[in-house]
């Protein structure tokens, strides 16, 4: 069979194509692709950006997960997970449900929750770390004139330093996820909870049969979402704490900004960022096979 | 009734609790404004003092006259403006190549953007980081500008917005012999408002609150952008209370003005990375 040629408009029409796409596709490569594949070739070196750099195999990864501060970190990440997933969701879901319910003012307070959302993480994080100043801070001081003893030392304690990240934490994103949530509970037709009512239903069992099953895409979606994004908690940490105090509120990001930026350690931070990397595909693919399992879809 | 009273308390006490989260996402914001007009010892203390008895300008003077505050906000537009610019064109662009166009390769290219969205950018921020300082960008605005050019996120809401946009509209202009620039800008792109709308703002107020990239590619004063600026005035100046409370305000206001007037697009946004997967 003669090779069929590729008529000249047909030519032209490719190039326009790719014109079209190539000032997106050189960014996309220089600064996304090509990192990606660096970083694992990287993460088997022992550059730190001065030497010539040798192949170590895959003793950077080793070392990692012997390390202290790594494993440390690791906890702390997932103690925030664990904590700030489920807290962010279920007042998420509540403010969402409220708002939903056509109560008067809720524009307004949709407004209000959602002020956090848009303020920088360095704002937030400068007033918090006031707020919570032991000795002068206003937090201190309400708990004091509510008759607390012994008020925690907040961020300046080991021991509560992680809870006060994750509570401003909580606080900041609970907006965005309730925005989230709102728009998935505003798709579910009302005829349903209608017949619902119409069946005796109350409004907490229209909330727990009607609403929850319905919006159960975007609700799983919002889940993976705070995942992903609580392995990647870095700003509030950086200004807060510091990873501190000790190496109670160290976590994954953190850790890798320290050893690669602080210590220059390129490839030894290489191979933590890929860890992180392989922790977010787990829970993308966690995504993809629950989006068909456990998804109930309106239709 | 009895059960019409019961769902009427019910109701009381939600709105109770929900007006009372409500002042707890705003007071944090309402102490920062009252603290930042008043001086260093009149700060700390309970109780809190809302409206300063005696209200002083003298840390909004200090801030913006003793430190390079005006710097960093220069700055922060700057590169903020041409990244918001650049990052909406050429993900327009793209986003018109994948939804408009045909061109061998065009699925690969879509399923390697689809694929890499997942990697998290703290994953990459070191080869980012040599790649970077190899092009000898360190320390200057263009490493800030070029990190941002390409966005996944952008071309994907372009590429869903230009689809929605019905083809009649595009062939006859096509046949008639419009230029795909032309079709794209004077068709397609002016269907799309609100999703540019969205976008804008979406890559303002990403700009505006960036830290992280600030603080590894930017290293002198006169180049910091203002989450950067705010972070060193802190840590120099920990103990100068209002001092730092008036800096705070400053890095806040832009946003809070943008998201008050733009409310709605930065929600449509949000709402499209619920749904997105």
């Amino acid at each position: 069979m003669p090779v069929k040629k590729i008529s000249a408009t047909r030519r032209r029409q490719y190039m326009t194509g790719y014109l079209f796409l190539l000032p997106n596709f050189i960014c996309f490569l220089t600064f996304v692709f090509v990192p990606i594949i660096m970083g694992l070739v990287i993460s088997f070196t022992d550059y730190n950006g001065f030497n010539k750099f040798n192949f170590v195999g895959i003793s950077n990864y080793v070392r990692m997960f012997a390390d202290e501060y790594f494993r440390i970190s690791f906890k702390n990440n997932l103690i925030y997970t664990a904590a700030t997933v489920p807290a962010t969701v279920i007042l998420a879901l509540l403010l969402a449900a409220a708002l939903n319910s056509g109560m008067k003012g809720a524009g307004l307070l949709r407004t209000l929750y959602f002020f956090p959302t848009i303020s920088s993480m360095v704002a937030v994080g400068i007033v918090w770390s006031m707020l919570f100043n032991p000795s002068k801070g206003p937090i201190n001081g309400v708990l004091t004139a509510l008759g607390v003893q012994e008020t925690p030392n907040w961020i300046a304690s080991s021991s509560t330093a992680l809870l006060s990240v994750m509570i401003v934490a909580v606080w900041k994103q609970v907006g965005y996820y309730m925005v989230i949530l709102l728009s998935g509970m505003q798709v579910i037709p009302k005829s349903l909870y209608e017949s619902a009512e119409l069946d005796g239903a109350n409004t907490v069992q229209r909330f727990f049969h009607v609403t929850i099953p319905l919006l159960s895409s975007t609700l799983f979606m919002v889940i993976i979402m705070l995942i992903i994004n609580s392995f990647q908690v870095f700003d509030l940490i950086a200004i807060m704490t510091e990873g501190g105090p000790g190496a109670s509120t160290n976590v994954l990001v953190y850790r890798i900004y320290q050893e690669g930026f602080n210590y220059l350690r390129f490839g030894f931070a290489s191979a933590e960022a890929y860890f992180l990397f392989l922790v977010i595909l787990l829970i993308t693919l966690i995504q993809f096979i629950g989006q068909k399992k456990w998804v109930t879809y309106l239709d | 009734m009895k059960n019409s009273t019961k769902i009427r308390t019910i109701h009381t006490i939600m709105l109770v609790i929900l007006l009372l989260l409500g002042i707890t996402m705003i007071m944090p914001f309402l102490w920062t404004l009252s603290s930042s007009f008043k001086l260093k010892r009149s700060i700390m203390g309970f109780p809190i003092e809302w409206i300063p008895s005696n209200p002083t300008v003298k840390n909004y003077v200090k801030l913006w006259t003793d430190y390079p505050f005006l710097t960093y906000y220069l700055n922060t537009i700057k590169v903020t403006l041409i990244v918001v610019v650049l990052q909406t064109a050429f993900s327009s662009m793209g986003a018109y190549a994948f939804a408009r166009l045909e061109f061998p390769g065009r699925n690969l290219i879509f399923f390697l953007y689809l694929s890499t969205m997942m990697v998290p950018w703290h994953a990459i921020m070191i080869p980012q980081f040599l790649i970077v300082s190899g092009l000898k960008l360190y320390d200057s605005h263009t490493a800030i500008i070029l990190l941002q050019l390409f966005s996944a996120f952008s071309t994907f809401m372009m590429r869903t917005a230009m689809m929605n946009v019905p083809a009649e509209l595009s062939e006859s202009a096509r046949i008639d012999g419009a230029r795909e620039m032309t079709i794209m800008g004077k068709i397609i792109l002016p269907s799309c408002k609100p999703t540019l709308a969205t976008l804008t703002v979406f890559t303002f107020n990403f700009m505006w609150n960036d830290y992280l990239g600030p603080m590894i590619y930017l290293n002198s004063d006169r180049n910091k952008t203002i989450q950067l600026g705010l972070a060193s005035l802190r840590s120099a100046y920990s103990a100068e209370y209002g001092l730092i409370m008036a800096g705070t305000m400053c890095a806040l206001i832009p946003m809070i003005i943008i998201y008050l007037a733009a409310q709605q697009y930065l929600i449509k946004g949000i709402t499209f990375t619920g749904v997105k997967a």
